[in-house]
This record gives structure tokens, sequence and C-alpha cells, in this order.
């Protein structure tokens, strides 16, 4: 017992100097000269200000932009300081009056729309933070988005399919549109 | 299910063999006790030198043990310690509090025993060098530890007449520095190409695009939410136009979580969190990383045993049980759920969307990535999520929680996966001895009654953690007041939380509140015995097996390497984790299935 002191402690010391400084450090140094603007955050610059991540939602009420999934962070949704899904069980009642809840502002928004509307766009994502919707998602809502902002739907509806990204590599994971960027795409589009 | 979903896990499963091969002939050369010479081995010599550990020596399994757990139990009293005195540590640019007792020291065991279950929320609570220091440590460490016990019982199989089982000291510095350190360094570069992000920052403030308006709960002087008198919390409308970003060293931290199946997240969503796992390619290598050491290790055995099909057959019992489950669960969460298809919402997958139980997965893995992922997760014992398995459909949840119970032996934690499957293989080769009224024998070892009287413990011990511990919490008052979901969910919340704490697992069904003093003592206990109430015994089978002499086969040794054997394996699983658990999963899911299509 008493021998096993010294390469208890010591060989503790030392590894959790190897993999809890050296190794992130090491890792810190590859990121900041290869992957500089991945390693701090995928920030979207406009006019030298921050206005987001391209890699987290942010709220969108206005009917003029495309509205991203439901958020159930706290106290406010799509909190990037607190992420997190809404937990709610397949058979909860909350997560049926929470997509009760978006369906009525979705049909306020758009009393016209006779398109069904897809599960992506009434559901919370599991981060709160999902920076995006499927195709089908965004499509059901050019209607109004064009409506609103007096846009061509066609011309609108040829932008979003511009922006949005097949699976990676044509193999992994879903065909996607990020809404901040679709959002802020259409800046100055009226 | 859908085409895609085939798909993807026979691709997976090609490309995790295609890279589980080679990394287990290199695996093979590290667990091989002779010195590394030459400029490769200046690091670990280096180590020892300052350490004062004589490599050559050879460790009785007792005193195997013994150091093993005193390494564990010096790593939880440094994490313990750190957490509670974060604030007057370095890197805490939000200046974050100590953590409270009961926390720190759940988190404490739950880090050291490979679990990672995560009763706080990484983003508002741990500060930079409590993740890096203190968390991620564990993270090599646990997962060192757990190749080092699969190391000594390979070597229990592979050594005749030896009084030792290999140096612990060794085997835990070999397993860090030329398995988890290289491919964690690869893998944060592969993630951080992705969009993980990795800096010391203090959180980011974004002008966003709207500003935001939302109702925000009043806080009392102490801090907690007032309530109205109907107990509905009272809000005041706020606005806002600032989105504050979480930063932090998340690349390397993601890397060890995944390749140690770890799974303890830097954020609260842990995979699901966009800057943990920004696309289905980081989505994809994640799913890998969780299963590549576990796989390795089961031709690593093979190899060290001299006869690589034992490996094999092993490595084949695990991919059988693990694609059904993929399978299933893939199945009941594309089927979606008929409560919300009943309110007119699309859930059928289409050219434009993946459909399905889209509640709780982000739209980037979709139905295929999020299923095949919990799939993998609890598979392996590691409990990483990229979706909220609270809210996935009756059946699907049940996938992720039974292979959490079945022992984590498909594929497991990383070596624990292949000690834990290796002692349900003498169980096998025991059962099918008293079928035949021959004494069980397992690459070459006579099974015995020393052997079988561990295995049971094995085996036992944490059936016995979960249901009793599950008993413990429906029946008292704290333990109920944590459920989130009403009806049989709510029971599955705390089957869950049992299975996964004792399992070693470390996902939940987070819905739980299980941040309070009740439930982080309850699972601390279990966490620890459920891993070193397993790993000592396993040491002893492996002490007691090394000095054992090794019979060559006769016409009358049941050949473990064939089809027969890999069928008799997955019985033992599948009959004993069936046994254990029907009446539990009963009381949860089942209802819950029968219950959501009943109504609709």
């Amino acid at each position: 017992m008493k021998q096993m002191l010294r390469p208890l402690t010591v060989l503790f010391m030392l590894l959790t100097a190897l993999t809890g400084v050296v190794y992130p450090l090491i890792v810190t140094g590859i990121g900041r000269i290869a992957f500089p603007d991945q390693a701090s955050g995928s920030l979207v610059v406009r006019d030298h200000k921050v206005v987001g991540s391209a890699l987290i939602s942010q709220s969108f009420q206005d009917p003029k932009y495309f509205w991203g999934r439901l958020s159930a962070t706290t106290p406010m949704p799509n909190n990037a300081t607190a992420s997190g899904g809404s937990n709610f069980g397949p058979t909860n009642p909350a997560l049926l009056d929470a997509v009760r809840t978006r369906i009525a502002a979705l049909k306020v928004a758009d009393p016209g729309n006779t398109l069904p509307i897809p599960v992506d766009l009434v559901t919370a994502s599991a981060s709160g933070l999902d920076p995006d919707i499927t195709p089908a998602a965004a499509l059901y809502q050019v209607a109004r988005v064009a409506r609103v902002r007096r846009l061509d739907p066609a011309k609108l509806r040829e932008r979003v399919l511009a922006q949005v990204r097949e699976p990676q590599w044509g193999i992994f994971g879903e065909s996607r549109v990020n809404v901040l960027l679709l959002n802020l795409s259409l800046e100055g589009v009226q | 299910m859908t085409a895609q979903a085939l798909l993807t896990i026979g691709f997976f499963v090609v490309v995790l063999i295609a890279a589980a091969y080679p990394l287990a002939i290199f695996v093979a050369r590290i667990a091989d006790v002779s010195p590394i010479r030459g400029v490769a081995g200046t690091v670990e010599r280096f180590l020892y030198r300052l350490s004062g550990v004589d490599p050559a020596q050879d460790m009785s399994w007792p005193r195997y043990a013994v150091a093993l757990l005193l390494f564990n139990a010096l790593g939880a009293l440094v994490v313990f310690a750190v957490q509670r005195l974060q604030f007057w540590l370095p890197l805490n640019p939000q200046a974050f509090v100590n953590v409270s007792p009961d926390s720190s020291f759940d988190t404490a065991v739950s880090f050291v025993t490979n679990t990672n279950w995560q009763g706080y929320s990484g983003e508002s609570t741990m500060s930079y060098f409590t993740q890096m220091v203190a968390l991620a440590v564990q993270n090599f460490l646990s997962a060192a530890t757990g190749i080092a016990v699969a190391f000594a019982l390979m070597r229990g199989f592979a050594r005749r007449g030896a009084p030792g089982i290999g140096n612990f000291w060794v085997d835990v510095t070999r397993s860090t520095i030329y398995i988890l350190l290289p491919l964690s360094l690869m893998l944060a570069v592969i993630f951080m190409s992705q969009g993980v992000i990795q800096n010391f920052d203090a959180y980011k403030d974004a002008r966003t695009v709207e500003s935001l308006t939302y109702p925000d709960p009043k806080l009392d002087a102490a801090g907690a939410p007032l309530k109205d008198a109907q107990g509905n919390p009272i809000t005041e409308p706020a606005t806002t136009q600032t989105q504050v970003l979480a930063m932090g060293p998340v690349a390397s931290q993601e890397a060890i979580k995944m390749i140690g199946t770890n799974g303890g997240g830097f954020f609260n969503a842990n995979s699901a969190h966009p800057f943990e796992n920004p696309t289905p390619l980081s989505n994809f290598v994640q799913m890998i990383a969780m299963f590549l050491i576990p796989a390795s290790l089961c031709l690593v055995f093979g190899r060290m045993v001299g006869d690589s099909r034992q490996g094999w057959a092993v490595l084949g019992a695990m991919t059988l049980i693990f694609v059904v489950m993929a399978v299933v669960a893939n199945w009941a969460e594309q089927q979606g759920n008929p409560a919300i298809a009943a309110l007119g919402v699309d859930q059928t997958h289409s050219a434009t969307q993946a459909g399905g139980n889209m509640e709780g997965k982000e739209t980037r893995f979709g139905i295929v990535s999020s299923a095949l992922f919990a799939t993998i997760t609890t598979a392996a014992s590691c409990g990483a999520t990229n979706a909220t398995h609270d809210s996935f459909t009756p059946l699907g949840g049940l996938v992720p929680m039974w292979l959490i119970e079945l022992g984590e032996v498909v594929f497991g934690g990383v070596g624990s996966g292949l000690y834990g499957m290796l002692i349900f293989a003498i169980m096998a080769v025991f059962i099918a001895g008293l079928m035949i009224g021959r004494t069980p024998e397992y690459i070459g070892k006579k099974i015995e009654s020393f052997q079988m009287k561990m295995t049971a413990i094995v085996i036992l011990v944490t059936p016995f953690l979960v249901l009793v511990g599950s008993a413990i919490a429906v029946t008292s008052e704290q333990g109920r007041l944590g459920i989130a979901n009403p009806g049989p969910h709510g029971f599955s919340e705390i089957l869950y939380a049992l299975s996964s704490a004792a399992n070693n697992n470390g996902s939940a069904f987070a819905g739980l509140s299980a941040n309070t003093p009740f439930y982080n003592s309850l699972l601390a206990v279990v966490m620890w015995f459920g891993r070193f109430a397993f790993i000592v015994p396993v040491l002893a089978i492996a002490g007691s097996l090394a000095r054992k002499k090794r019979i060559e086969p006769t016409a009358g040794t049941l050949p473990t390497h064939g089809p027969l054997f890999v069928a008799l394996l997955v019985g033992t699983v599948v009959l004993v984790g069936a046994l254990t658990y029907v009446p539990a999963l009963a009381l949860g899911p089942v209802i819950e299935h029968l219950q959501l299509h009943a109504i609709h």
C-alpha cells in the first residue's frame, strides 16, 4: 500500500497535466490556426456587428420572417446559455398544448394556407437551438412571407430552394434550411 | 422504416469494422506487456521515471484491484474538490459559483465511473477549468481504467500458470497516451472543421435580427421563482434583442467524451447542441467513435488468446443484437406520434422532410441519425444524446432503456463492454455445460466453482441496484417529486435513471429533476457500486484464470467461435435481460404504448 503512494499521486498529477492542460491547449492552437471561424462560434457579422451564430437559432415571430423550430429553453426561447428540449413524453398533454398553440399561430398568420403543416414546425428541438428547418417547413411559409413582403411567391420559393442544404456527402443526415441565414438573405428585399 | 435507415445502419457497420480492425492490431501491441522501445516510448518511460513505476512488475489480482480503486478514489476526490473551489480557480469568465456539495459528489462519482450522468447544466454551472481539468481528465482516466480491466481479463485467458495479470499503472498510462490521446486529437480536429467551438472566451453577445418579448419569471430575494395562488409562476413581460452565446473549449472535450464512451456533454443539450455536434458528418463520426474502441477490443481479445475467431464471435454477437435494436428504434420513431397526427400535422416521410416523431429531435439529424445515435449511445455505455430520449415514442424509448439494462455488453463501454460480455460468455458455456453434462471451459480454461460465484455476483449486482434503487425512488416522496411527465411515463423516467446509473451509461429521460440531494446521493451510490462491485469480481476471475493451465480442445469441447456459440451468447444476454426487466418495462413503456394507440 505504502509503495503505491508515489505512483498513485505522481502519475495522477502527470496524467492530469497531460490530458487536462496540454491536450486542450494543443487543440486550441490547432483551432486558432486551421479553423479560426469555427472554433470561435461560426459568428455571423453584418456591418461589423455580431448578429448571431450560423449554428444557433434565433427567435422569429414577425410574419415577414421565416420561423424556426419551437424552443423549450427558459426563460426565453432560443436561450443559448440554457440549451435543452421540452422532455415532454409522447402522451403528455403539455406536448399537445404546445403543438396546438403553434398551429394556431401559423393559421392566424396565414389563414389561407391549406398545405399540410410539417411536423418539425410544431415540435421543439432537442437543443432548443436548432438552426434549421426542413425544406417542407420553409416551403410551407413561402406564401405568408411573400404576401407580407409583397414578393412573387415563385421567386421566393426559388430563393428558398437555393438555400436548401442536401444531406452531407449525399448520405449523412437530412435536407435542411438555415433559418437565420435565410432571413438575413431577405434583408433589403422589402 | 425507410430505405435510408437500412442503408445508414449498413454503412455504419461496414465503416466501424473497417476502422476497428487496424486499430485492434495496434491496441494488441499496447496490451502486450513488453516495453515499447525507441523514440515511441519516450513519454511513457519519462512518466514511469518521475512516478517511480517499475513497468516490469507484475501485479496479483488483489494488488491490481487495490491500485485501481485508489486511483479512482483519488480521481473522485479531485473532481469533487475542483467543483467546490471553482469560484476561486482560474478560467471562470462567467464567475460561476462553487457547485453544491451534493451535486459535486454526484458529478465526481459520475465522471470517475465513466457514467457521466449529469444533474447539472454545463453552460450555467461549470467553469472552463472544471470542465477541462476535473471532468475531461476523468473522461480519459475512467476510459483508461476500463481498458486496463479488459486487458487484465484477456491476460487471464491468455496466460498459463501465471501469478499476475499485468501492471495497473502501465495499463492506465499506455491506454491514455497511445490510444485515447491520439484518437481524441484526431477527432477534435475533425469536429472543429465541422464547427465545434474551441476557445476560452467569455460568453459572446449577439444583436439579434428581431427583438424578442417573453414572459420573464419574477424571482424572490433568494432567487426562487414567485408563484401566484394557483401555483403558476408570476411573470412580467421582458424584451431583449441580445442573444448570449455560451462558449468554451468544447472540441477537445467532445472528442474524448465520444471515444472514451463517457458521454458527459459540455452543454446541457449534449450532442444535440449545435456547438457540440454541428453537422450530420460530425454526428456520424461521433457514432463511429462510440463503438470504435469497444469493437476493436473484441478483436484484440482474439489476438491475445491466439485465436482471432474467438474475437470475431464476440463481435458478431454484439453486432447482431445491435442491428436488431437499431431497426426497432428507427421503425418506432418513424411511425411518429398518433396524438400529433390527430391534430392534422404531417408526419410522413417525403423528399422535403424526414417526418416521424420530431419532438426533441434536431432537423439536421432527422429520424434516422437520431434513432441510430440513441441505439448506439445506449448499446455502448456512452450516454451522449443527440435527441431527448424522454420524448421518444414509447417503443422507441424502450430500446435505449433495455439496451442499458442488458448490462452494457452490446459493444458497451470502453473496456467494460468486453469484460462484461466475456462474463456472459462464461455464463453461456456454463449453461451449455449443464446441458451436456461436462465441466464447462472457455478459451482452454476450466470454469469452476470460484469463477461461477464471481460471475453470479457480476451478473446480479446491476439488476439489484436498478430494481432496488427504483423501488426506493418510487416509494419515497422526494423520488416522486422529480417526475416531469404524468402517467406511466413518469415511472419510466425513474426506471431509466436507475438503469442508466447502475450500468454506468449516463443518458437520461431528462425530464426527471435529478439535481436534488435525494437523487444526487442515491444515484452516486448506485453508480459507484455499479462500476466497482462489477470490476473487482472481474479482476478476481482474471487472476484465478491466469493461474490455471490451458487445456487443449478435444472432441467433446464446445467450440466457442462458431454460429452455435454466437446464438448461445446472444440467447444468454437477451434471456437474462428479459427475465430481469420485462415486469418493470411492462409498467412503463409497454403500458404507455398501449395507451397511446388505444386513444388514437
